[in-house]
């Protein structure tokens, strides 16, 4: 095999996209474990984590960008790199929402939970569960296992959906609990887009292994269409 | 195939090869290739060595009669015309589909009459003077001469030399210009001139160029031609693939191809 070193470190790459996956289902799975037993301690931990999140981003990018000036990839090689540049962007934006699930937590302060979490951490689950998948079949350049993920987005949106009639339900009896149910409604909203992100990775994929770029699943549409029927 | 150019009538296609074989001798070099060269467009001629890229280039101007023993099956059309009609002269057919080589190859004579050479012995009656600047200027090298028209060609820079040597090519006012390897013996920056200047004679004039550096057919050509030896017992070379420059260098089709351009032939 010629190109010993370059294919070396593409799989380095993707080992290192696998660390940064890890870092972001973490951060989701504490951001909601956080709010549900209203720890803010841990809050505080998983601002301080998002920014390690942050940091390992622009190491990855880094790297990218310099093989992608050393190495001049064609090919299959130059889809994997432009496309784990995407990857990486769309990781860091998860953490983010887990980020914002923390602030939540902290901005609530002392008040209780408007209702015991359920739905929610099953959001959180399947994001995470789905997330694993999408990453494994990234790095394995599985196109079947990345076209077949995106379906389960409808999962997501289901429960979605559940937590905003549940939460309408509390703002109808009692006007004034608009504000704690609006905070859970961002909560489960920034969990709804998780799902969708994980739909972008598998995405581009897809686009790796075959050079088609196009969209698996337009969640965002199917979303509001859904809601609109409902 | 042939689309006419709504604008002169003109075919867009201004070479193209039919089942184009290439025999040394008994051996068959090139075989089976189709391909278009399409008007005011780079075509660049890729794939690993002895894969027969210079041989099927030279075809395009009748360059391999020069050495003996060398004969061609199939038909290579030229504005329509299958250049290896007997009627055909191959010494006209070299005027209008100029050729410059791998090593910049200036005659030991004067940068000026370097470029009105061809020009002279091609019986040019109109303004020399003025056909050796244009020529130079448009092979963005007039600047850096112009003061010295009269210093001997040899004297100039390697990257400087090839530009003479276009100059020399577009002198005799071709309408093709193939290139064979035109940068690899240039330092980076010459390189990058000459793949400049490639962009500009495009506009007028239509370029095939073979190349061993995949970056440059991918920065400087619009088609790409990928070339192969094929498997079984006469190992002759042949074109596997082509395409727009940019899926080629993207998402190819043939795992040959993709293997090649990813550096993982072999």
């Amino acid at each position: 095999m010629i190109r010993k070193t370059f294919e070396h470190e593409l799989q380095e790459v993707k080992d290192e996209i696998l660390v940064l996956g890890s870092m972001v289902e973490q951060a989701i799975l504490s951001s909601v474990d956080a709010l549900k037993k209203r720890d803010l301690e841990a809050a505080r931990n998983i601002l301080k984590a998002d920014r390690d999140i942050n940091k390992k981003r622009f190491e990855i990018e880094n790297k990218l960008m310099i093989l992608i000036a050393t190495q001049q990839p064609m090919a299959h090689d130059l889809r994997l790199l432009a496309s784990s540049m995407e990857i990486i962007s769309e990781l860091e934006r998860m953490g983010d929402y887990a980020k914002g699930i923390a602030n939540i937590n902290i901005r609530m302060g002392d008040q209780p939970l408007l209702k015991p979490l359920i739905d929610v951490p099953r959001m959180a689950q399947k994001d995470v569960d789905m997330l694993h998948r999408a990453l494994t079949a990234f790095v394995e350049e599985d196109v079947k296992a990345a076209q077949a993920i995106p379906m389960e987005d409808d999962e997501v949106d289901a429960l979605y959906n559940q937590v905003y009639r549940e939460l309408m339900t509390f703002v109808i009896a009692d006007p004034k609990a608009i504000e704690r149910a609006n905070w859970l409604l961002w909560v489960a909203h920034n969990l709804e887009r998780v799902a969708d992100r994980v739909t972008n990775i598998c995405e581009r994929t897809v686009f790796i292994v075959t050079g088609e770029m196009s969209e698996i699943k337009n969640s965002d549409d199917e979303f509001w269409k859904k809601r609109n029927e409902a | 195939m042939t689309q006419p150019n709504p604008q002169n009538g003109k075919s867009e296609f201004v070479l193209e090869t039919h089942d184009l074989g290439i025999y040394y001798g008994n051996f068959r070099a090139v075989a089976d290739v189709n391909i278009p060269v399409r008007r005011h467009k780079i075509t660049a001629i890729i794939g690993p060595s002895g894969c027969g890229k210079s041989t099927l280039l030279r075809a395009f101007n009748r360059m391999n009669e020069l050495f003996s023993g060398t004969r061609i099956e199939g038909s290579v059309t030229f504005e329509g015309q299958n250049l290896y009609d007997p009627s055909v002269d191959p010494v006209e057919v070299r005027y209008r589909i100029g050729m410059v080589f791998q090593k910049p190859n200036p005659f030991p004579k004067s940068i000026y009459e370097n470029v009105a050479w061809g020009a002279r012995i091609h019986g040019f009656k109109g303004d020399m003077d003025e056909l050796v600047v244009s020529s130079l200027r448009q092979a963005a090298l007039w600047d850096e001469v112009k003061d010295k028209l009269k210093q001997s060609g040899l004297a100039l820079s390697g990257g400087q030399q090839q530009r003479l040597c276009i100059a020399r090519a577009l002198a005799v006012q071709p309408e093709v210009i193939l290139m064979d390897e035109p940068a690899s013996a240039l330092d980076p920056i010459a390189t990058l001139k000459i793949e400049e200047l490639m962009q500009e004679l495009k506009q007028n004039y239509t370029i095939v160029i073979v190349t061993h550096n995949m970056q440059q057919a991918a920065r400087a050509s619009d088609h790409t031609a990928m070339m192969m030896l094929t498997n079984g017992e006469s190992r002759s070379g042949t074109v596997i693939e082509f395409d727009e420059t940019n899926i080629i260098f993207t998402r190819p089709k043939d795992k040959r191809t993709e293997d090649y351009v990813t550096g993982r032939f072999g």
